[in-house]
């Protein structure tokens, strides 16, 4: 059988001298949606940065399609397929929504049109600069902008934090168009672990930068218990 | 309305070729001194690069020019290119350089640069004419046709063109992705890298692109002036260049244009009348423009009139 899309074996690493991740292993299969849950400091944003190259590695391999990153530096992984949405979004301030979106576009399937098709609300402010938008807004442009990257891995860093309801609603609906019909293969970072789970295929719970648990999401919302120890009032 | 706006500049310029024959080599000057802002404009305004060494580019330019006439090729056009070949290669060569270090450290380096190239230019006075100049260069018609003649009218119009040609050139770089992602690096070059922008190669590109379109002011002055001199590599032109752009506008290419004509056009009559006054008013002027007018006379402008 073909290597999954992602392969992460005996990670290890973190920020400076400080180690985040221990021995970290886990895969993902192309299509599929992965959950990455875990309390604050569990070191899931950390995982993503290291998957990026941002964070410090300092043993263990990734592999994306079968080509090892991990001594890629940050831009040919993002070119080789990996389209990271931070925490921080990072929209080019000084650049108007459309800009934005052009300024990184690769050739494929995620074009304007599509993007702004999925997003609306972005075709509205195509001429509004990135500094103009609200939280929500930008973090619709921080999405769009890593499709335009036509990634074969899209890394969502809890994508809903902060958002006003109602934009956690359409952005939520917009990320499970996304990885249910569109079949995009992502992990996306939760906190919260009873909006992400019903969108996704698979869940791994990350504890002290160990993979505490893991399964598939059904199994996950079906077994309450496990949720709670891990992740106690963030459940819910 | 804004088809209006975009020909006017060009308009004005023509118009000046017809109402001030006496005028032209100043209109030339204008003109040559607009594109070097332009050069400058891509690398400090798009590119966030900082330089105070442009004038290394444009004196490049201006001796490969000048030195081809001086040897038997005067074909302009062909000229041109080739100071643009020469300048370019010289800004991927040093851009390496410039680009390894931080901010101030770079700044330094371009400083560093210029300077070295121009006691070189010095030292080399039996290829360069040293502080005498480069002399008998002597220049074809443009397409075999317009003769340089003496009261400069091929010289401006000549100039207008390749400003023209270069500025549009120029317009569509920056509104292409490519463009875009130089100010994308501008804003956030922490960022950019995670969107798949190889920012060290996009920089040097910028960077030797800037120096081409500097190179290609110094050939226009060393083709319309049959002359070049030591002042074509000075620190001088360096931060002259600086100011114009500081004046008209960073990151807007008309701020560009207008910034030249503003400096050159100010130069010529304050200096005409006292050259402390030049200093005095251009003083008082800079000052205004750092405290109060952020985005220059482009940005004034932008107030005046609606958004475009």
């Amino acid at each position: 059988m073909a290597e999954p899309l992602l392969v992460v074996e005996g990670l290890t690493g973190g920020w400076g001298e400080g180690v985040v991740l221990e021995d970290l292993s886990l895969s993902l299969r192309e299509g599929e949606a992965m959950a990455l849950l875990g309390r604050n400091g569990a070191g899931k944003t950390t995982l993503i940065c290291a998957l990026m190259g941002v964070a410090r590695r300092r043993a263990g391999a990734i592999r994306l399609g079968g080509t090892p990153l991990e001594r890629l530096p940050v831009e040919k992984r993002a070119a080789l397929g990996l389209g990271w949405v931070p925490q921080e979004r990072n929209v080019f301030r000084s650049l108007t929504v459309e800009e934005n979106l052009t300024a990184v576009a690769r050739p494929g399937r995620w074009d304007l049109r599509a993007v702004y098709g999925l997003m609306p609300r972005l075709e509205e402010r195509r001429a509004n600069l990135g500094s103009e938008l609200s939280g929500g807004e930008q973090q619709m442009l921080a999405l769009g902008r890593a499709l335009m990257l036509n990634p074969r891995l899209l890394l969502l860093d809890e994508p809903l934090e902060g958002l006003a309801p109602v934009i956690v609603q359409s952005l939520l609906a917009a990320i499970r168009r996304l990885v249910r019909d569109e079949g995009m293969t992502a992990i996306i970072v939760e906190q919260h672990a009873h909006q992400i789970l019903p969108i996704a295929d698979r869940a791994v719970i990350l504890d002290r930068g160990r993979v505490a648990a893991e399964g598939t999401a059904h199994e996950m919302l079906a077994a309450p218990e496990i949720l709670d120890r891990h992740l106690g009032l963030n459940a819910h | 309305m804004r088809v209006l706006l975009h020909a006017l500049p060009w308009l004005v310029a023509v118009a000046g070729y017809f109402l001030l024959p006496e005028q032209l080599p100043l209109l030339s000057s204008i003109a040559i001194a607009a594109l070097f802002t332009v050069s400058l404009d891509l690398i400090v305004g798009y590119a966030g690069v900082v330089t105070l060494g442009q004038a290394a580019f444009f004196g490049a330019g201006a001796y490969t020019a000048g030195l081809l006439a001086q040897n038997g090729w005067g074909e302009p056009i062909s000229g041109l290119l080739a100071a643009a070949v020469v300048a370019a290669a010289l800004g991927l060569l040093t851009a390496p350089l410039v680009l390894r270090s931080g901010a101030l450290a770079g700044l330094m380096v371009t400083l560093g640069l210029g300077l070295m190239l121009y006691e070189a230019a010095n030292k080399a006075a039996a290829i360069t004419g040293g502080a005498d100049g480069l002399q008998g260069a002597e220049v074809w018609p443009v397409l075999g046709v317009f003769r340089f003649d003496l009261y400069g009218q091929t010289a401006y119009l000549y100039s207008l063109s390749v400003l023209f040609l270069l500025f549009w050139l120029a317009k569509l770089i920056v509104a292409s992705p490519y463009g875009l992602s130089l100010r994308g690096i501008n804003g956030n070059p922490r960022r950019a890298p995670a969107l798949g922008v190889p920012v060290k190669a996009r920089l040097t590109a910028a960077y030797a692109l800037a120096a081409a379109y500097a190179g290609v002011a110094g050939a226009l002055l060393a083709q319309t002036t049959a002359f070049v001199s030591l002042d074509a590599l000075s620190f001088q032109r360096s931060a002259d260049g600086l100011l114009m752009l500081v004046l008209g506008g960073l990151g807007s290419l008309y701020g560009a244009l207008i910034g030249a004509a503003a400096f050159t056009l100010a130069h010529h009559a304050l200096s005409e009348a006292s050259p402390i006054f030049w200093q005095l008013w251009l003083g008082i002027a800079l000052m205004a423009l750092a405290l109060f007018g952020r985005g220059g006379l482009m940005g004034l402008l932008r107030k005046l009139g609606p958004r475009g």
